[in-house]
């Protein structure tokens, strides 16, 4: 049994077919990256794995749980299921300790005091302890993602999505976020990231998926995607990046 | 490929730059008006000490002081005038840039010159209006002795005033909020209290607030609801203050938690925070940040409108200060509360002032 189970999803906004029939099996450990065009549809997928977006038909289920579809507990859902997003998306009125704290005090009946102390415990690893007492709007655009993927993690998720998370970033912050994430998949986190980062997809998946006008045109290892692309809109768009010095 | 060629050294490009023309017109205006403006400082003043019948030294010398305050504006027209001279020197001697810089100057004094004569002409008309009439009118709104008689008592009755007014702004404060929510309850479920919501704030938004005020206070102690029936007055006056105002508040609100980004909603909702922990925790106290400045406008209408408590028959600071204006014929306590008014929000308007500065500042990342 996988672990993330997606069947034939599909997600339309109005007229507009945004996701024509996804299906994707992740196992647990494994990191997943989407890789392809803005408008693939791969930011539409993440969101709809938690139920950010509602799917117009298909089924997703997490550890055997279907959690598609009416009646679900979304919010116990979104525990398991932790996302962090391009604009990082922290919120502004509350210290960087507070946003880590937020969910585990108000949702997990986390003790605050032992959840401020896990929340430290994180943001050490990250480098960013000494920032707890900051607000975001006092932090580098890297440095709010490191918060913002400390705040994902400071609920125990199962998975982590992550979508597009350096896309905001100027070139020389991506790293400290990309090493994050590296620690996190050694760490036998499962993950799906949506990135435009190919080296580095390269470098961490263990399965990649090219994702053209909502379909899963091609998927595989890193290795087969990368070396040997079997599609040829595959091959245009790794020849498009590699020609823009991205690969 | 076409190579692109740099102009010859020496040679411009462009048409050649024009002299400054002459500030001469402008400093012949800025001149002419400043002189205008201390002629009529120089009548409204005479007009002024002419109101007291005995002129001490002292108002002497002030009026004095003042009339030469009016006449300071001549001096950066006349420098405009000398300025000028520079400018036509300089073009002689063929410094263009000097000449352009002495024009600029020459023409900023002239502005100035004219900026301060037009506040002195119309200052000087306002004393004229006041002053017209023999004094008469000074003598209606603002006269020492019935500011002396009055003020104490004017200023007893305003307590009901403040009372009500921050009575009434607390509970605006919590009704339109949930009104504000339930205007943006999401879903089928939510349709019928989202619709109940707009017509309330249709309705009171249209309704003006003295026929609120009637229709509450009188209403509702003729049709002798239950609880309400025992009320005081000044009670009713807040409820019906608060219907009016919550109406615009909601509004506020609503504003405030729509201009929020999706995002924040996205990020909350994704950490497993339900809609209500997200509107409570998250959006609103964003919102609110954002709606102080509106909602005190609000606010400073409804103290406002607590000088429409005398329809109503209560004794407040403008009830009052009429029944005196009545007895001696004279409007120096209606202005008296009048002033009341103006100290009351003066302070409000810098404190909001000063929130937004702190805003700014930690949004600068100095927190």
């Amino acid at each position: 049994m996988n672990f993330l189970q997606i069947r034939d999803v599909h997600k339309s906004y109005g007229d507009v077919e945004i996701l024509k029939g996804v299906s994707l099996e992740v196992n647990r450990h494994e990191v997943v990256c989407l890789i392809g065009a803005s408008g693939s549809g791969k930011s539409t997928l993440l969101r709809c794995i938690n139920a950010l977006e509602e799917i117009s038909s298909g089924e997703i289920s997490v550890d055997g749980d279907v959690v598609s579809g009416a009646g679900v507990d979304v919010n116990r859902l979104r525990r398991n299921v932790g996302m962090v997003f391009q604009s990082y998306n922290l919120f502004p009125h509350m210290s960087v300790l507070r946003n880590v704290t937020l969910a585990p005090t108000k949702i997990g009946g986390v003790p605050k005091a032992e959840a401020e102390g896990r929340a430290l415990e994180l943001l050490d690893k990250v480098g960013m302890r000494d920032k707890a007492t900051a607000y975001p709007d006092a932090l580098s655009g890297g440095q709010q993602q490191r918060v913002a993927i400390v705040r994902a993690l400071a609920t125990n998720p199962q998975v982590l999505l992550l979508d597009e998370i350096t896309a905001a970033l100027d070139p020389e912050l991506v790293g400290d976020v990309l090493a994050i994430v590296r620690e996190l998949a050694q760490d036998g986190l499962t993950m799906l990231l949506a990135t435009h980062e190919m080296g580095f997809a390269r470098e961490v998946a263990s399965q990649v998926c090219f994702l053209h006008q909502g379909r899963i045109l091609e998927r595989g290892s890193a290795e087969q995607i990368f070396e040997d692309p079997q599609e040829e809109r595959t091959r245009q768009f790794l020849g498009r990046i590699l020609t823009a010095g991205r690969l | 490929m076409t190579t692109v060629t740099a102009p010859a050294q020496g040679q411009r490009s462009g048409p050649p730059a024009t002299p400054p023309a002459t500030v001469m017109p402008l400093a012949v205006l800025g001149l002419a008006v400043a002189v205008v403006a201390a002629a009529c400082a120089a009548l409204a003043l005479r007009s002024l000490r002419g109101l007291s019948a005995h002129p001490t030294v002292l108002l002497t010398a002030v009026i004095a002081l003042v009339a030469i305050a009016c006449c300071l504006p001549i001096i950066p027209a006349v420098r405009a005038f000398r300025i000028n001279g520079r400018r036509a020197r300089a073009l002689a001697a063929g410094e263009l840039a000097r000449a352009r810089q002495a024009a600029a100057a020459g023409r900023e004094q002239a502005n100035v010159a004219m900026g301060w004569s037009l506040s002195v002409i119309l200052l000087a008309a306002l004393a004229a209006f006041a002053t017209a009439n023999s004094g008469a009118v000074a003598h209606t709104f603002m006269r020492w002795q019935f500011i002396e008689d009055s003020w104490w008592d004017v200023t007893k009755a305003f307590r009901i005033n403040i009372e009500v007014a921050v009575f009434g702004e607390i509970f605006v404060l919590i009704f339109a909020l949930l009104v504000a929510i339930m205007r943006l309850l999401p879903g089928r479920a939510g349709r019928p209290l989202r619709w109940l919501a707009t017509v309330y704030v249709d309705m009171f938004r249209a309704i003006p607030s003295i026929i609120v005020l009637y229709l509450v206070v009188y209403g509702l102690s003729l049709a002798k609801v239950p609880v309400i029936e025992n009320f005081s007055p000044t009670w009713l006056a807040v409820v019906g203050l608060t219907l009016t105002y919550s109406a615009y508040v909601a509004e506020v609100y609503r504003a405030g938690i729509e201009s929020i980004h999706p995002s924040q909603w996205a990020a909350s909702r994704s950490l497993g925070l339900s809609y209500g922990m997200t509107l409570r925790t998250v959006i609103v106290p964003q919102a609110v940040r954002r709606i102080v400045p509106p909602l005190l406008n609000d606010f400073i209408g409804l103290q406002k409108d607590t000088a429409l408590l005398v329809v109503i028959g209560l004794t407040d600071a403008f009830a009052q200060a009429r029944m005196t204006s009545a007895n001696v014929f004279n409007l120096t306590p209606v202005m008296v509360v009048a002033i009341l008014f103006v100290i009351i929000t003066i302070p409000q308007a810098r404190f909001v002032d000063r929130l937004i500065e702190r805003e700014k500042r930690r949004a600068g990342g100095t927190s």
